[in-house]
């Protein structure tokens, strides 16, 4: 099953390499990892996304834990949490197909970022399922190259806070 | 007060309570020897080779409870280490290893002795530090002794470029220490204690699995209380040697591979295990779907990570042994007495203790085991460390040698470092220094690091070197002999060992050799009593086994060997040999319900 991990670290110079070396050599795998400084300029805040069954995932959050600059660590809860994920995609667009894909990615409101004479590049924000969808109808025009930034959740707030 | 990066190191660690260091010096940490060179509260023990610093920082620190120092240059000083260190951090010896880093201006560019060696250690250590700014130095060091002794001790690294050494810094040791993303949990959950005190009281068949976690803690009083309430028999690992008297009628020995086959019964049969500072060592737990099918686990241990790692338990409590073990006997005794009889259980362990004694052949020749015994029985009530290498000799001597005292043996246990038994000894004896120590050794073992005799010599160090030689890698042999066909794939060592007694009087040391079983005796004692270092070359039964043994992935109770009389036991038997008759089926869970 799919766990988002959300993981605030210290941050510091090799914190990443910790992180990381920790998932290889006891053999869990990262499907995604995204990661970037905090509100507080000291801590980073690290998104993993990891396929594990529950004693696995128990495992890997007390190693975690272990690491003297991890800090805290959630179980992101999908049903109380919100998660997005940035893709570009470099579609393959000669003159006569652009409207046509305009129109498909307005429909996702995804944005036009870039205009060449045969390609379009296209950013989308969304969560995993909506990002495939408009992945899967540009296929057919040819995705030449496709970048995504891997998940950023943050658990969403108490209603008390809103 | 203004001194340099270097200067500051040495009273940083004059703050902590060090009092040696052992070491090597080199090219980027000559302004840190230049500082020690005025130090009068630090002892530097030189050693001959870097990894040995490691092994006898780690060594002086299971002797004394101690952290254990250790200091090297960088790029090979600090590889060579590595081996040291990945030692300690396998069986969670409080270490801290300073490295020398080439100057900050040139990190990075492949410089001359340049090693990443933060990144290379970042697996095998607790945590680890680069030194970029020599302000941050008290701080680290600080730190780094805290994160080492605290919770589940480990090594930790700090390495300082020779720049910071240099640097200038007003010296301030800092009082607070902050660590925010570390709280180790000492106290155990109040609810699980009072559970399992509640299963302990019923269980008809516990048994208490003990480890190192035991000595760490020091925990000996609580772990013996608890067994003489429960009247609960307790197996110590090869890390737990010492935890709970070897003599003491509750002790069952050594579990797992080489364990006693009582021990192993005893955990197979029992209907509650209540293990304390144990990891569940794959050594120990032998096949782990069969493990211990009937009991209800309880798990004690400092470390979350170690709670259903390997074996699923029934009860965790995350906590300090000593504190745990207060806090579950109080519960314990709130509960009315009697607590279930186990008058059933204890004739088994006895029928089983009878029936299969540890033992060995006695024929006349030099047989290991021997060796270890009179060691034990010569050293018996004195103040005795004992070291070994790895392999049959530390098996034999974690079998055969007697340990009543916590802190008095010293093995390489998780890493299986062969090489550990002699420099261990030399850093044991440091911090021992009125104690009796005898590394308990293999000729290949000592092999790798048998330059350190001149440490030993240089330092008078009253080691008694005990070679249990038999010109093999006695362990590979066996291992060859009974799962590879006997074939001895580059396991002899016949052709070119060293004559050992001319090469302790190389580095002058007195070198015996013993060649015949009625000189084992005497000339032990007579070591014993001399004080003065002296190698002992046993030469001993070329072909003996250590038994009994659980085939790797088996379960325990499937053991082979160990069964007076039985057709393969260490007394495999020249006869059984030569009539070709070894396809016989090992005989399987022999034991008595």
């Amino acid at each position: 099953m799919k766990h988002i991990l959300s993981v605030l670290v210290e941050n510091k110079p090799g914190v990443l390499a910790r992180v990381s070396g920790l998932f290889s050599r006891r053999g869990f795998n990262i499907d995604s990892l995204a990661v970037g400084p905090t509100e507080d300029p000291d801590t980073s805040r690290m998104t993993i996304v990891v396929d594990a069954d529950d004693l696995r995932l128990e495992q890997i959050t007390k190693q975690l834990h272990k690491l003297v600059n991890v800090l805290k660590i959630s179980d992101l809860d999908p049903r109380d949490s919100v998660e997005r994920e940035l893709v570009l995609m470099k579609v393959n667009a000669a003159p006569n197909m652009r409207p046509e894909i305009v129109e498909t990615a307005n429909i996702f409101r995804a944005n036009i970022i870039d205009v060449s004479k045969n390609t379009l590049t296209i950013e989308i924000t969304g969560t995993a399922d909506k990002i495939q969808a408009l992945e899967d109808l540009l296929r057919s025009y040819g995705i030449k190259e496709l970048v995504r930034t891997g998940k950023v959740a943050l658990a969403r707030g108490k209603l008390a806070e809103v | 007060m203004r001194m340099t990066g270097a200067e500051a190191l040495i009273k940083s660690l004059e703050r902590e309570s060090v009092d040696v260091i052992f070491g090597y010096p080199g090219g980027v940490v000559l302004p840190i020897y230049d500082a020690l060179y005025d130090c009068k509260t630090i002892r530097h023990v030189l050693v001959r080779h870097e990894q040995c610093a490691g092994h006898a920082a780690d060594a002086y620190a299971r002797a004394t409870g101690k952290v254990g120092v250790c200091l090297v240059t960088s790029g090979p000083g600090a590889t060579n280490l590595v081996t040291g260190i990945a030692n300690a951090w396998m069986d969670s010896i409080p270490m801290v290893a300073i490295t020398g880093q080439v100057a900050t201006t040139v990190l990075g560019t492949d410089a001359f002795q340049e090693a990443d060696i933060t990144g290379i250690t970042l697996p095998i250590t607790k945590h680890n530090y680069l030194v970029k700014d020599v302000n941050q130095l008290p701080t680290i060091i600080r730190q780094a002794f805290a994160l080492a002794k605290s919770g589940r001790p480990g090594p930790v690294l700090i390495d300082i470029p020779s720049d910071i050494s240099k640097a200038e810094i007003d010296f301030k040791y800092p009082e607070d220490l902050v660590i925010p993303g570390y709280k180790p949990v000492y106290k155990g959950h109040a609810k699980q204690i009072k559970e399992a005190a509640k299963l302990l009281a019923k269980a008809e068949k516990p048994i208490i699995y003990a480890g190192g976690g035991i000595n760490k803690s020091e925990a000996w009083r609580e772990l013996k209380d608890i067994a003489e309430i429960l009247e609960a028999p307790v197996t110590t690992t090869l890390m737990g040697k010492g935890a709970f008297p070897d003599d003491h009628p509750l002790s069952v020995g050594m579990p797992g591979m080489h364990g006693t086959r009582y021990a192993n019964y005893a955990i197979m049969d029992s209907d509650l295990i209540l293990a304390v500072g144990v990891r569940f060592d794959d050594r120990v737990t032998g096949k782990i779907s069969t493990f211990a099918p009937h009991a209800t686990i309880v798990h004690i241990d400092i470390d979350p990570a170690e709670i259903s790692k390997n074996v699923v338990v029934d009860l965790p409590i995350v906590g300090d042994a000593k504190i745990v073990l207060k806090d579950l006997i109080a519960a314990v005794n709130k509960i009315d007495k009697p607590y279930a009889d186990k008058s059933r259980w204890h004739a088994m362990i006895k029928e089983w203790k009878t029936k299969y004694p540890l033992h060995y052949h006695q024929d006349g020749q030099i047989r290991p085991e021997y060796v270890i015994e009179m060691i034990s029985k010569l050293t018996k009530g004195k103040d005795t460390i004992v070291t070994t290498g790895v392999g049959q000799n530390q098996m034999w001597s974690a079998q055969f040698y007697r340990c009543n005292t916590p802190r008095s043996f010293i093995s390489s246990g998780g890493l299986g470092t062969m090489g550990f038994g002699l420099p261990a000894a030399v850093g044991a004896q440091i911090g021992r220094p009125d104690a009796v120590v005898v590394d308990i050794d293999g000729d290949g073992s000592i092999q790798m690091v048998s330059q350190e005799l001149a440490t030993v010599a240089a330092n008078k160090l009253p080691i008694i070197i005990a070679i249990l030689d038999n010109r093999y890698l006695g362990m590979i042999r066996q291992w060859q002999e009974l799962f590879y066909n006997r074939r001895y794939s580059q396991s002899d060592l016949d052709v070119g060992t060293p004559d050992f007694v001319k090469l302790a009087e190389a580095y002058g040391v007195k070198g015996i050799r013993v060649t015949q079983i009625e000189d084992v005796e005497k000339t032990l004692k007579g070591a014993i009593e001399s004080r003065e270092p002296i190698l002992i070359d046993f030469m001993v039964a070329r072909e003996e086994n250590v038994f009994p043994m659980v085939a790797p992935g088996t379960s325990i109770d499937e053991m082979l060997g160990g069964v007076p009389g039985a057709a393969i036991s260490q007394m495999i038997d020249e006869e059984v040999e030569e009539e070709g008759e070894r396809d016989e089926t090992y005989p399987v869970g022999t034991r008595g319900k």
